[in-house]
C-alpha cells in the first residue's frame, strides 16, 4: 500500500483511456443518437404530413365523386330528353309517312275509281248505242248523234 | 481462508499486499516477496496487480463500446448497441444536469470514470481467495485483484482529475483569474495570505477528496470481506461453533457482497458526478 510510480501509470492509462473513449466511442455513438433523433423527428414530420395529404386527399375525392354524381345526373337526363326527343320526331316522321301512304293509296282508289267509271261509261254508251240501235232498227250515225251520245253518257 | 500456518494477522496482510515490482535490496530488480521488501522500493516500483488488473478492466469496456461504435447504426439497434446506447445516454444526461459549460471532452471523461472505476469496484465481488489462491498455485506470490483498493490507482485518476480543474480554471480565466480566485477571496486583497491558505486548501481537497472518498470505501468494503472470511477460517473440526462460524461466512458473505454491489455502483457514480461539478467550476466565474 505504498504510493510509488503506479500513480504515474495509472494517470497515463486514465488519460489514455478518456482520450480513446472521447475520439473512438463517444462520437461516433453520439453521432449514431443525433442521426436517429433527427430520423423519428423526420418520420413523425412525415407521418403528420401523410396525415393531412390522406386529409386532402379524401377532401378532393368526394369532391370529385360529387362532381361525377352530378354529371352522371346531368347526362343521364339529357339523355332522357334526348331520347323523348327522338321518339317525338320518330312520330311526327311516322304520322307523315303514314300519311303519304295514305295519300297515295287514296289518289291511287281515285285513279281506280276514275278508271272503272270510265271503262264502265264507255261500256254504258257502247249498250246504249247498241241497245238504241236495235231499238230504232238502224244504224245510228254516230256523227249525227254524237251530241246526243255525248249527253247519255255524260248522264250514266 | 486457505493455508493452516497463516495466522489471522498474517492472513489480512497477505491480502492487503500488492504485487510489487521494482529495485530489490540485492541490487537487482524484480518482484517484492513481502511488504518490507516492497517498501524499500520507494517510488519507482509498480504495483503490477493494479496495473495489469486496471489496463485489462479498462480495456475491456473499451473494446465492448468500441466494438458497438464500429457498427453503430442510427436504424433499429440490437441489444449489445442498446445498453450501450443507453450507458451514454445516462451519463450524457447527469453530465448535462451538473455541467453547464459547453466541453466536448466532459461526457467521455464521465463515461471512462463511471465505467472504469465501476469494473474495478465489481473486481471486489470476486470471491476474495479464490484469485490470490490461483496466483499462487502460478507462482505469484500476492495479487490484489480490485484496484481501486490501491492509492495509487484512485490518486492517479484524482491527480488526472485535478489537472483538468487547473487547465480548464487558467484557460477560462486566465492565469490572472486563476489566481485571483485563489487569493483575492473571500476576504479581498488585504486577506491575501488568509484567502491562499483556504482557497489552496478548497483546491487540493478536490483530488484529494476523490482519491480517499474512493479508496476508503472500497479498501473497507474489501477489509470487511476479508474479515468475514476469516471466520470461516477459524475452522477446526468439526462442532457446533465452527459450523455456526462457517455458516454465518457464508451469510454475511452474500449479504455484504449484495450491498456492495450498491456502494459499488454508488462510489463509481460519485466520482464521476464530482469529477463533473469541479469541471463545472472550473469552468464558471467566481463571483
Amino acid at each position: 500500500m505504498n504510493i510509488n510510480a503506479t500513480l504515474l501509470a495509472q494517470t497515463i492509462m486514465f488519460a489514455l483511456f478518456v482520450w480513446f473513449c472521447m475520439k473512438f466511442v463517444w462520437t461516433p455513438i453520439m453521432a449514431a443518437l443525433d442521426q436517429r433523433k433527427k430520423q423519428i423527428a423526420d418520420g413523425l414530420a412525415d407521418a403528420e404530413r401523410a396525415k393531412h395529404d390522406l386529409e386532402m386527399a379524401a377532401k378532393r375525392s368526394a369532391e370529385i365523386l360529387r362532381e361525377a354524381k352530378e354529371k352522371a345526373g346531368e347526362i343521364v337526363t339529357n339523355g332522357e330528353k334526348r331520347a323523348g326527343e327522338i321518339i317525338e320526331a320518330a312520330k311526327v316522321q311516322a304520322k307523315v309517312e303514314g300519311d303519304r301512304i295514305i295519300a297515295g293509296a287514296k289518289a291511287e282508289i281515285d285513279q281506280e275509281v276514275f278508271r272503272a267509271k270510265e271503262q264502265l261509261r264507255t261500256q254504258v254508251s257502247a249498250i246504249a248505242l247498241a241497245g238504241a240501235g236495235k231499238i230504232l232498227g238502224r244504224e245510228i250515225d254516230a256523227k249525227a248523234h254524237n251530241d246526243l251520245l255525248d249527253k247519255l253518257v255524260a248522264e250514266i | 481462508m486457505s493455508s493452516e500456518a497463516h495466522t489471522s494477522a498474517e492472513y489480512i496482510k497477505h491480502h492487503l499486499q500488492n504485487l510489487t515490482y521494482g529495485h530489490l535490496p540485492d541490487g537487482t530488480w524484480g518482484i517484492a516477496h513481502s511488504a518490507e521488501e516492497a517498501k524499500a522500493m520507494g517510488f519507482w516500483a509498480l504495483n503490477l496487480d493494479t496495473f495489469i488488473m486496471s489496463l485489462l478492466l479498462g480495456a475491456a469496456f473499451m473494446f465492448m463500446f468500441r466494438s458497438v461504435a464500429k457498427s453503430v447504426v442510427s436504424g433499429t439497434p440490437g441489444g449489445m448497441q442498446n445498453f450501450c446506447e443507453w450507458a451514454l445516454e445516462f451519463i450524457d444526461t447527469s453530465v448535462r444536469g451538473s455541467f453547464s459549460g459547453k466541453n466536448p471532452m466532459v461526457g467521455p471523461l464521465a463515461l471512462t470514470i463511471f465505467f472504469w472505476v465501476f469494473s474495478m469496484n465489481l473486481m471486489d465481488l470476486l470471491p476474495i481467495d479464490y484469485v490470490p489462491l490461483l496466483m499462487k498455485a502460478l507462482g505469484v506470490p500476492f495479487f490484489k485483484v480490485v484496484p481501486s483498493t490501491d492509492p495509487n490507482a484512485t490518486f492517479g485518476m484524482a491527480i488526472g482529475v485535478f489537472v483538468l480543474v487547473v487547465y480548464y480554471s487558467i484557460k477560462m480565466k486566465g492565469l490572472g483569474g486563476f489566481v485571483g480566485e485563489l487569493t483575492l477571496q473571500p476576504f479581498g486583497k488585504w486577506g491575501m495570505p488568509v484567502n491562499l491558505l483556504l482557497e489552496g486548501v478548497n483546491l487540493i481537497a478536490k483530488p484529494i477528496s476523490l482519491a480517499l472518498r474512493l479508496f476508503g470505501n472500497m479498501y473497507a468494503g474489501e477489509m470487511i470481506f476479508i474479515l468475514i472470511a476469516l471466520m470461516g477460517g477459524a475452522w477446526a473440526g468439526m462442532s457446533v461453533g465452527n459450523a455456526t462460524l462457517y455458516g454465518s461466512q457464508i451469510l454475511l458473505s452474500l449479504g455484504w457482497a449484495i450491498f456492495h454491489i450498491l456502494i459499488v455502483t454508488l462510489q463509481a457514480f460519485i466520482f464521476m458526478t464530482l469529477t463533473v461539478v469541479y469541471l463545472d467550476m472550473a469552468h464558471q466565474e467566481h463571483h
